[in-house]
């Protein structure tokens, strides 16, 4: 049997509220959303904070939605919502195919897009399909709201820049057109966390070359989540089979995967590579027509 | 700590450890051993039950973060001494062996059932995806 450590349970009413809890109880204390990372740690007793404060009261953080030019994720969206959601797959399909893929269904209806980020698991998906996008987080305390690019909220397993007396407000992914975004993750079963990933987000000119491109990889130690030597090749490169090609071999050349029960090191790194080709091609698929003038003003993603 | 919550219908209260499982105040505290318990670390889902209308896999939940909320336990698919459709197709079309991971997919699948009456198998497989049955595999 499992038991956890002894703690006291508090519950946060509002946002300035659970600001104000983890200020009082200080860095002992931690926030609590879906708990299916969390709680399992304290099962185990990796995690043994003193005081947890339970978050699911906030509503007023659960919502997707376009806001300022940016397609914007509130920290307690569950999975199954993120998943759900007409309005974050019509702009970013790169998030509909991560979900899918991520924990399971019944899982899904509790985890939430925050408590994953800042859980920080090396292996996260949606760390990487957030860097591929190259999203920002809002983060908020006593001090006030500062915005983190989710390519900087990372700084080791386990660990992210978010305070212990801070809360992740949302997710922020700017919405520009002639874009294209996909996902691909081998698994070992479904509600496993991956062998090895990797997510692209591509956006194409009048002329069919890439004038951006995001790779995010997970699981297989790729600083900050991103395949940046792969996504340089691509700039101002036209979309084909090659470019693919040769983005996929930097992409798997230097990410640095580690052996374990998931598999060789060797393995993790040709999937790196094979994956990234593979999400490349369907975000370049999904980018749809490449517009006759090269303006990229006007045109819906 | 107390927690108050609704279950199957009906108001309890207890006083508890904010440690104590979801899927333990259900089983021990309370006595609806129709829950089970497997695996403890939110694989098996044979602890499936509705927490505020949505399956939840209760050994990933404390009793506390249940306070307040309303919780329905297998035990609530008979009503009035009538199974329900679920649990009559699982009998009559042989969907156990052993039962033990029977209740957690009987939530699953009147849920599913709930949202989409007419399933796809692809839509059955990939919604009991997060439970496992060693019977029938």
């Amino acid at each position: 049997m499992q038991v956890p450590a002894s703690f006291d349970y508090e519950r946060a009413t509002s946002v300035d509220q659970a600001i104000a809890l983890l200020e009082r109880h200080g860095p002992e204390a931690r926030l609590v959303a879906g708990g299916h990372s969390l709680l399992p740690m304290m099962k185990l007793r990796l995690a043994k904070p003193e005081v947890l404060i339970d978050i699911n009261d906030l509503q007023d953080l659960s919502y997707v939605r376009v806001e300022g030019g940016e397609l914007r994720i509130g920290a307690m969206t569950r999975h199954a919502d993120l998943l759900a959601s007409a309005v974050a797959g019509e702009h970013y399909p790169i998030f509909h195919d991560a979900e899918r893929v991520i924990a399971d269904p019944i899982v899904r209806n509790r985890g939430t897009i925050g408590g994953s980020l800042c859980q920080a698991d090396p292996s996260e998906d949606l760390s990487a399909a957030f860097a591929a996008v190259k999203a920002s987080v809002l983060i908020r305390g006593t001090g006030g709201e500062r915005v983190v690019p989710v390519a900087e909220l990372h700084t080791g397993p386990y660990e992210t820049v978010v305070a212990p007396a801070e809360i992740l407000i949302e997710v922020r992914i700017p919405i520009r057109p002639g874009g294209g975004s996909a996902y691909e993750k081998v698994e070992r079963r479904v509600g496993d966390w991956a062998v090895a990933a990797a997510g692209a987000a591509v956006w194409l000119g009048g002329d069919g070359t890439i004038t951006d491109v995001g790779i995010g990889l997970t699981a297989v130690g790729a600083r900050h989540f991103l395949a940046t030597e792969a996504e340089d090749s691509l700039r101002g490169r036209a979309a084909t089979e090659e470019s693919f090609s040769a983005a996929a071999a930097l992409a798997a050349e230097h990410c640095n995967p580690t052996s374990d029960q998931r598999g060789p090191a060797d393995y993790k790194r040709h999937l790196a590579g094979e994956l990234t080709h593979r999400a490349l091609r369907r975000a370049v698929a999904r980018a749809g027509p490449a517009q006759a003038s090269g303006d990229n003003a006007g045109q819906e993603a | 700590m107390q927690v108050t919550m609704t279950v199957n219908g009906e108001e309890v209260s207890r006083e508890i450890e904010p440690r104590l499982l979801l899927v333990h105040f259900v089983r021990d505290t309370l006595g609806l051993t129709g829950t089970h318990w497997g695996c403890d670390t939110s694989n098996c889902g044979t602890c499936v039950l509705w927490m505020d209308g949505t399956p939840a896999k209760s050994c990933t939940v404390l009793a506390a973060m249940a306070h307040g909320r309303d919780v329905r336990t297998v035990e609530d698919l008979e009503r009035g001494g009538v199974l329900d459709p679920v649990q009559q197709g699982f009998m009559e079309e042989h969907g156990l062996q052993c039962g033990f991971c029977t209740p957690g997919m009987m939530m699953t699948a009147r849920w599913l059932l709930d949202n989409n009456p007419d399933p796809s198998e692809t839509d059955i497989r990939e919604c009991i995806s997060g439970q496992l049955c060693r019977c029938t595999g």
